[in-house]
């Protein structure tokens, strides 16, 4: 993307489109990566809720693939998966692995 | 015309903004603050002026409420004085940062410690470079006429930046003095209708105001802040100045020059001590020794190029600050030394730092530097450059 010179930036640093965030992919800051085991999810959703970036989709109710371009690695989504019969159906793996 | 009156300072400049009446005044209710707010209170309160008058916890709290209300659409004033314009220090980059068209009288007050509450330049010369137009007033007449001309400069759509307007503290704030007052609707037809400019509180069209700029583009927006500063100012501030001759039949630039075209010699003050300096000049010129003074009027931006013009031809000149650099040279000095030094003929300088804390200011402390620039330019060379005057040993 070409940066916008003086001339080109707003008054006083104002942003006037809205939901520009979107255009933000802060996907790159990740070191650890979330990992999605269907098998062992129950569908409680807790992933989606607690997920700070909105990283977690969900399509017809039921959880979808992790949002990469947004996910950070925080890793909250999978130290909160209940899992199935003690096994998480989030699991964090080191990015390059 | 309007009426004359005897009042202070402080009451002048709050009878402009009564005829102003902005949307939003946020204010610290107690000290450092003066009478100016107290007595632009009193005009809220008996329904004079349909001001939103905003008391708040701090002075920093006073300029972010002042911030939201500029960025929410609104004409917005604030006032201050001496370590109030201090705890505000961090958010007079924001206004400024942000293109807000805040207007601030400031009643300048020294600094502690030692504690003292008397006038000097310290406060508004530490907020020199904070992005902010400083308009400096020599009485209380000057302070009323530059608090009307600094909305006009504030919100005109080429600048969109915060003006400060300094007062002597006591000196101009507190003296009572005779002042021209021009009518109400003049004033207001002057001023005119605010027009905000991307106001917060339009829900048609979503915007924010204070987002994370970092390494990629910061440069870029404070490229474009100084290029509206060192460009654009000075004329809108000479065009409005002009405007302003047609109501009130008082003149304004940059600068004033007393008796200097011809001067070989010369005082460079800004404030209430230009009066007294103007006396002493005159006295001078009575036997034959020609003397002139500049007192600057905008010191932020700096018009460099004009006051080099206006002082190149002297032999020696003298540069009064009432705010010091400790260790260095003071900041009107400074400025001035800065724009001379690209001109081969120049005068030899001095610094002079007077009336720290409310030190009065004497006759007798002009005639000193006077008789010290008779003497450099005899020498052909500045014996002390920088030097406290009306010091005891």
């Amino acid at each position: 993307m070409k940066l916008k010179g003086w001339k080109e930036v707003t008054q006083g640093a104002v942003i006037t489109e809205a939901g520009n965030a979107i255009e933000f992919k802060t996907g790159s800051w990740r070191s650890l990566r979330p990992i999605w085991k269907e098998e062992n999810c129950i569908q409680c959703l807790f992933c989606w809720m607690y997920c700070p970036d909105m990283a977690v989709k969900v399509e017809d109710g039921k959880r979808a693939e992790f949002d990469y371009d947004f996910c950070k690695g925080c890793g909250i989504c999978a130290l909160e998966c209940p899992g199935k019969k003690g096994n998480k159906a989030i699991i964090m793996e080191k990015e390059g692995k | 015309m309007g009426r004359v009156v005897a009042v202070t300072g402080n009451e002048a400049v709050a009878e402009a903004l009564r005829q102003i009446g902005p949307d939003v005044c946020a204010a610290y209710p107690i000290t450092p603050q003066t009478d100016l707010m107290q007595r632009f209170a009193s005009f809220v309160s008996d329904g004079k002026v349909d001001t939103e008058l905003i008391l708040v916890e701090s002075e920093h709290s006073a300029m972010s409420a002042c911030i939201g209300a500029s960025a929410g659409g609104g004409r917005v004033v604030t006032a201050t004085s001496g370590p109030g314009l201090a705890l505000m220090w961090e958010m007079l980059f924001v206004a400024s940062g942000m293109r807000l068209p805040v207007v601030m009288p400031v009643v300048n007050r020294t600094l502690s410690a030692p504690l003292n509450i008397h006038g000097d330049h310290s406060d508004a010369m530490g907020a020199r470079d904070s992005g902010w137009i400083q308009l400096w007033s020599e009485n209380a007449q000057e302070a009323y006429d530059n608090v009307i001309q600094a909305f006009r400069i504030a919100e005109h759509m080429d600048i969109r930046l915060p003006v400060m307007i300094c007062l002597d503290g006591f000196i101009i704030s507190h003296s009572i003095e005779r002042v021209e007052y021009i009518d109400d609707q003049p004033v207001k037809d002057f001023v005119g209708e605010f027009q905000p400019v991307m106001p917060l509180l339009d829900v048609e069209k979503p915007l924010s105001y204070g987002p994370l700029i970092l390494t990629d583009y910061y440069m870029e927006f404070k490229k474009a802040q100084d290029v509206v500063m060192s460009s654009k100012v000075k004329d809108v501030v000479l065009d409005i100045a002009e405007e302003f001759e047609r109501i009130s039949g008082r003149r304004y630039g940059l600068f004033e020059t007393y008796r200097l075209d011809d001067a070989e010699i010369g005082i460079v003050i800004l404030g209430s001590a230009a009066g007294t300096t103007k006396d002493v000049i005159d006295s001078f010129r009575d036997r034959g020794i020609k003397a002139g003074l500049l007192k600057i009027r905008l010191f932020r931006p700096f018009p460099y190029k004009e006051v080099a013009d206006a002082l190149r031809h002297l032999k020696a000149l003298c540069v009064f600050d009432r705010a010091d650099s400790f260790g260095a040279h003071a900041p009107v000095f400074t400025e001035i030394t800065t724009t001379l030094y690209h001109h081969e003929k120049r005068p030899l300088l001095l610094n002079r730092i007077y009336g720290l804390g409310g030190r009065d200011y004497m006759p007798e402390h002009a005639e000193r530097a006077i008789n010290e620039l008779i003497e450099t330019v005899e020498l052909g060379h500045v014996k002390i450059p920088k030097e406290y005057i009306g010091v005891r040993e």
